[in-house]
């Protein structure tokens, strides 16, 4: 490879890192914009100043935006260790079982998975009003499994796929008891494929905008991005884009950390479940 | 039509390891040249420098005249038959082969010209229209082979294209090969690691090990005058039996007994006191069937059958003997490298199907001793090479091929 | 040399007829795969089955939330109202709009993402599929407010760093209007969702076989004439599911319009309109039509593609 071979594909690194990283860059330093500098037109701040960071941790706007974290992490949390409890079981069957209806099932989580969220909505806006889950957690949770749920079933289904099963039979010649086959081999062979499901589950159910917004009205169930959203709108404060901006890095570091610890594992959940191979 | 001129070709990797050292070979206009080698030899990676897909570290690729060592595979105008067939999946037989054709723009009906005449060679024409998803492995090669052919290429270069195919169907395409390239009359490289293919299908045939050339020359040549061990054990199937010996005067001291040489060859071998002599199985016989005017060619021996293996048109006896344990070692590090399986120390005779041995016992063997050859253990080379008498086989061999390629293109 | 074959009495015996149906175990396997997936199955169905269903029977009912005694069953006659309004009409022209122009592009970079990826030096692999990965982990509002942010007139850079591109000043307002705040929804849009196209792409482009390209090259074929003749005709079943994924996702655009322009101006999407009728407005019966028109409607690109395009789910179903 010779060295302008080289520097080209350095530079073509360095341009994809730019485009992935540019908006991340400038909410973060929008982020460290006082409220007199916000409109300072210029990508960098004039000073650094921590007094967003203030606002929503422990000034004003705090009592909107922490109890929204708690409830995001809460909730999501709940919605992803159900669908992955349920679709494990759901992929084991589809993986090793031969029963009818394999098709129908996969073929339905793709029918949910495509379906508009809105469409969900608008119903359940009104149900859970009169059965009283609205502006609860269960009121959101219940509605995330739609989300969680069908992607969960794929890509577990497409992981459990490649798990050589026969193993655990071998074990068993060897000597082990089913229940021993099972967790000395299956169960480590299965662990990375449930955990990669529950990080893109997780990333789908903290995604959530339009559940979010509709069917919660105060801070004891409104998650992070509705209550984003949602500022915007509020009339409390100067100019809401600074806090916001804030907020807004908050939120995405912890994301941002487990993209970059578990990439391989993700990149592979993601092709595994869309695109075979 | 062209001319392939290797000179100190040198491909080397990044961690210094030579797959390719050092190789020269002038492969003449119309001539059919084998590469063949155990696995790692290089001869796949040698034949990729011809066609472009892998770099020269260092040496001259001359082809037609012209030094190719930095153009790319679709300027070297060369043909490639690769050993999965390479078949593009989404088109059909007929787009498969005239896909070379559409890429240089050739119009519609030169095409249809073209790839019918290809089909025709090939007996592909009711399978025109299919997809090779649907072809059997025979046909698939077929294909392949029309894709390169419809060109006119400089050469047509082969990478083990028969090793995917059964025995059957192998022995039945090897013949078809043949017969086109003599057809055609283009200058081929053909790389393999079957012995059989290599004598059966070349002109000439290049012999590698681990990046080296060992001996180019005709089949013929190789069989009868092998330069050395490697070329003498890989060459020849069943394969050549090494036994270890020494010289007594003018004789060779073997586990079967003393075998006398004459003062010429005995000559050859002074100054060497452990031998290895090679006596193919097929100089071997049963002593009681052999011709009373072939007798006192050879020598006999008694010795004890372990084995034997009765095949129809052959009969194969396992002869065990013993031998001193650094040449067993040496036996064995040998046929490690020709890649076959060698426990014992034994030997492979062939013998008529019609004779009487068995297994067990003890019987009376003859062993031509014109056709055997002697080599020295630590570097392998044969101390009694004919020289002379191996180029002319080769040359005889290149006056038929001429002659051949002449009555082929009438 | 012929032989008559003797028959012997009665000595072959009829050969057992298989029992109808399944064996004992093929029966309870059957059951234990339908215990073991009925869950999740029974769950799915029910939370978006039930909705949907209500959805339907709500949009037949000219039904206001606040004012529920009045509702009235007007049958078809809301979604009449519906595809008789203009509203309707642009907010459809903008999501198709939308759609369009996002996937089209997303297609093309992507595909040149991938590129990039698999011929990638091993060293940066890792920062780039990092990198990648950091535009599909943003949440969307996050990416709608930053892009939303630089191009706004009271805290943006984008007017100052492109006040050399003609028609672009210091007092450019790009959410007055409807194509340019619209443009910034875009761009929003392809930079967070490429990245993704461009994993399903790289998927589908790492099982095109290498010899295939060595064979194209010996054959005499330019970089050009090998994309376009062996490697994409041969990633034609990934590319397709790429394209059915990416349209539908598309199709229903909402947290980038909420953000950016709360639907102001024309800008509104067909989700954004349904979530106005219905939520912001109370007006179940026509929010309700408008849900189930679009869910229609993302059913109806589903089937073309499936059935129109012939797109192969089965390899996405991993069979």
């Amino acid at each position: 490879m010779s060295t302008r071979e080289r520097t080209l594909w350095i530079v073509v690194g360095i341009l994809i890192v730019v485009y992935a990283l540019f908006p991340v860059a400038w909410i973060v330093s929008l982020s460290f914009k006082s409220s007199a500098d916000i409109s300072n037109a210029q990508f960098l701040p004039t000073e650094f100043s921590s007094e967003n960071y203030a606002v929503i941790l422990t000034g004003d706007a705090s009592s909107l935006f922490l109890p929204a974290l708690v409830n995001s992490f809460g909730i999501c949390l709940i919605a992803t260790a159900i669908s992955c409890l349920l679709s494990m079981f759901c992929a084991y069957a589809i993986a090793r079982i031969d029963f009818p209806g394999k098709r129908v099932i996969l073929s339905t989580a793709l029918a949910v998975a495509i379906f508009p969220t809105i469409s969900i909505v608008t119903p359940l806006f009104n149900l859970w009003r009169q059965i009283g889950l609205y502006d609860t957690w269960p009121g959101l949770i219940i509605p995330y499994l739609s989300l969680t749920l069908p992607i969960s079933i794929w890509t577990l289904s497409a992981f459990f796929r490649e798990i050589p099963w026969e193993m655990e039979q071998a074990a068993q010649v060897d000597g082990a008891t089913p229940w021993q086959a099972f967790r000395k081999v299956i169960v480590p062979l299965a662990a990375p494929g449930v955990f990669t499901t529950a990080i893109i589950a997780f990333f789908l159910a903290w995604n959530d905008f339009i559940y979010g917004i509709s069917l919660t009205s105060t801070e004891a169930a409104r998650p992070v991005p509705a209550a984003l959203g949602l500022f915007s709108g509020a009339s409390q404060f100067e100019s809401p884009n600074g806090p916001i901006a804030a907020a807004a890095v908050i939120v995405t570091i912890p994301v941002v950390i487990l993209v970059l610890i578990f990439q391989r594992r993700i990149v592979a959940g993601l092709t595994n479940g869309a695109v075979k191979g | 039509m062209a001319s392939i001129e290797m000179s100190h070709i040198v491909k080397e990797y990044g961690d210094g390891y030579p797959a390719v050292n050092d190789v020269s070979l002038d492969i003449a206009d119309g001539e059919f040249m084998i590469l063949v080698g155990p696995s790692g030899c290089g001869k796949s990676t040698l034949l990729r420098m011809i066609v472009g897909l892998e770099d020269i570290t260092s040496g001259d690729m001359v082809i037609a005249g012209n030094r190719v060592n930095d153009k790319a595979p679709r300027d070297r105008n060369l043909s490639m038959v690769f050993q999965n067939y390479a078949l593009y999946p989404h088109l059909s037989v007929y787009e498969n082969i005239a896909f070379p054709l559409r890429l240089a723009k050739v119009p519609d009906d030169e095409v249809r010209r073209r790839v019918e005449e290809a089909a025709d060679i090939l007996e592909l024409r009711e399978h025109l229209q299919r997809k090779p998803a649907n072809l059997s492995g025979g046909q698939r090669q077929r294909v392949a082979m029309g894709r390169a052919i419809v060109r006119s290429a400089d050469a047509f270069l082969f990478d083990e294209p028969l090793s995917n195919l059964d025995a059957k169907l192998r022995g039945q395409m090897r013949t078809e090969i043949s017969r086109l390239q003599r057809r055609l009359g283009i200058t081929t490289v053909y790389v393999t690691h079957d012995q059989t293919e290599a004598m059966t299908l070349g002109d000439r045939v290049c012999v590698l090990r681990k990046g080296v050339v060992q001996q180019v020359a005709s089949p013929r040549e190789l069989y009868e005058q092998p330069v050395n061990l490697f070329v003498a054990g890989f060459i020849g199937s069943p394969p050549m039996n090494f036994l270890p010996a020494s010289v007594q005067g003018t004789a060779l001291r073997t586990p079967f007994g003393d075998i006398e040489l004459g003062e010429e060859r005995a000559q050859k071998l002074g100054g060497h006191d452990l031998l290895l002599v090679g006596i193919r199985p097929e100089y071997f016989e049963d002593a009681s069937l052999v011709d009373e005017a072939k007798k006192p060619h050879g020598a006999t021996f008694t010795a004890q059958v372990d084995v034997t293996e009765w095949l129809g048109d052959a009969q194969y006896a396992y002869i065990p003997y013993d031998a001193p344990p650094e040449v067993a070692e040496q036996l064995k590090e040998l046929s490690r490298e020709l890649d076959s399986d060698q426990l014992r120390t034994q030997a492979v005779v062939s013998i008529d199907s019609t004779s009487r041995i068995r297994e067990g016992r003890e019987a009376e063997f003859w062993v031509d001793t014109r056709k055997l050859h002697v080599f020295d253990p630590k570097t392998g080379e044969n101390l009694t090479r004919d020289a002379e008498a191996g180029r002319r086989l080769t040359e005889m061999a290149e006056e038929d091929r001429v002659d051949q390629v002449e009555r082929a293109r009438v | 040399m012929s032989q008559t074959i003797t028959r012997t009495e009665g000595a072959t015996p009829e050969t057992p007829v298989p029992p109808k149906g399944l064996s004992d175990r093929a029966r309870s396997e059957r059951r234990l795969g339908w215990l073991l997936a009925g869950p999740a199955f029974g769950l799915m169905v029910l939370i978006t089955g039930y909705p949907i269903v209500q959805a339907v029977f709500d949009s037949l009912w000219d039904y206001r939330l606040t004012d529920p005694s009045s509702s009235s069953f007007v049958f078809l006659g809301n979604y009449a109202v519906i595809l008789s309004d203009p509203i309707w009409w642009t907010a459809f022209a903008v999501t198709v709009g939308i759609t369009i122009v996002t996937v089209a592009v997303e297609l093309v970079l992507g595909f040149a993402l991938a590129l990039v990826m698999i011929k990638a030096l091993r060293a940066i692999r890792p920062v780039l599929r990092a990198a990648i990965l950091i535009p599909y982990a943003i949440i969307t509002v996050v990416s709608a407010f930053a892009w939303q942010f630089a191009f706004s007139l009271d805290s943006g850079f984008v007017n100052t760093w492109f006040s050399w591109i003609p028609g672009v000043t210091a007092d450019t307002d790009w959410f007055d209007g409807t194509l340019s705040p619209l443009f910034v929804v875009c761009l929003a849009e392809i930079w967070k969702t490429t990245p993704f196209i461009s994993l399903l792409l790289l998927a589908g482009l790492a099982q095109v076989p290498e010899v295939l390209q060595e064979a194209a090259k010996v054959d005499g074929a330019s970089w050009w004439q090998r994309m376009s003749r062996v490697t994409i005709p041969n990633m034609k079943a990934a590319i397709m599911v790429a394209l059915l994924f990416r349209t539908l996702d598309a199709f229903r655009v909402f947290d980038s319009i909420f953000v950016m322009t709360a639907g102001a101006n024309n800008t509104e999407s067909l989700a954004f309109l349904a979530y106005r009728q219905t939520i912001s407005r109370v007006e179940i019966g026509l929010g309700s039509a408008v849900s189930v028109l679009l869910a229609l409607s993302v059913l109806l690109i589903c089937l073309l593609f499936v059935k129109g395009f012939r797109v192969d789910l089965s390899q996405a179903r991993g069979e």
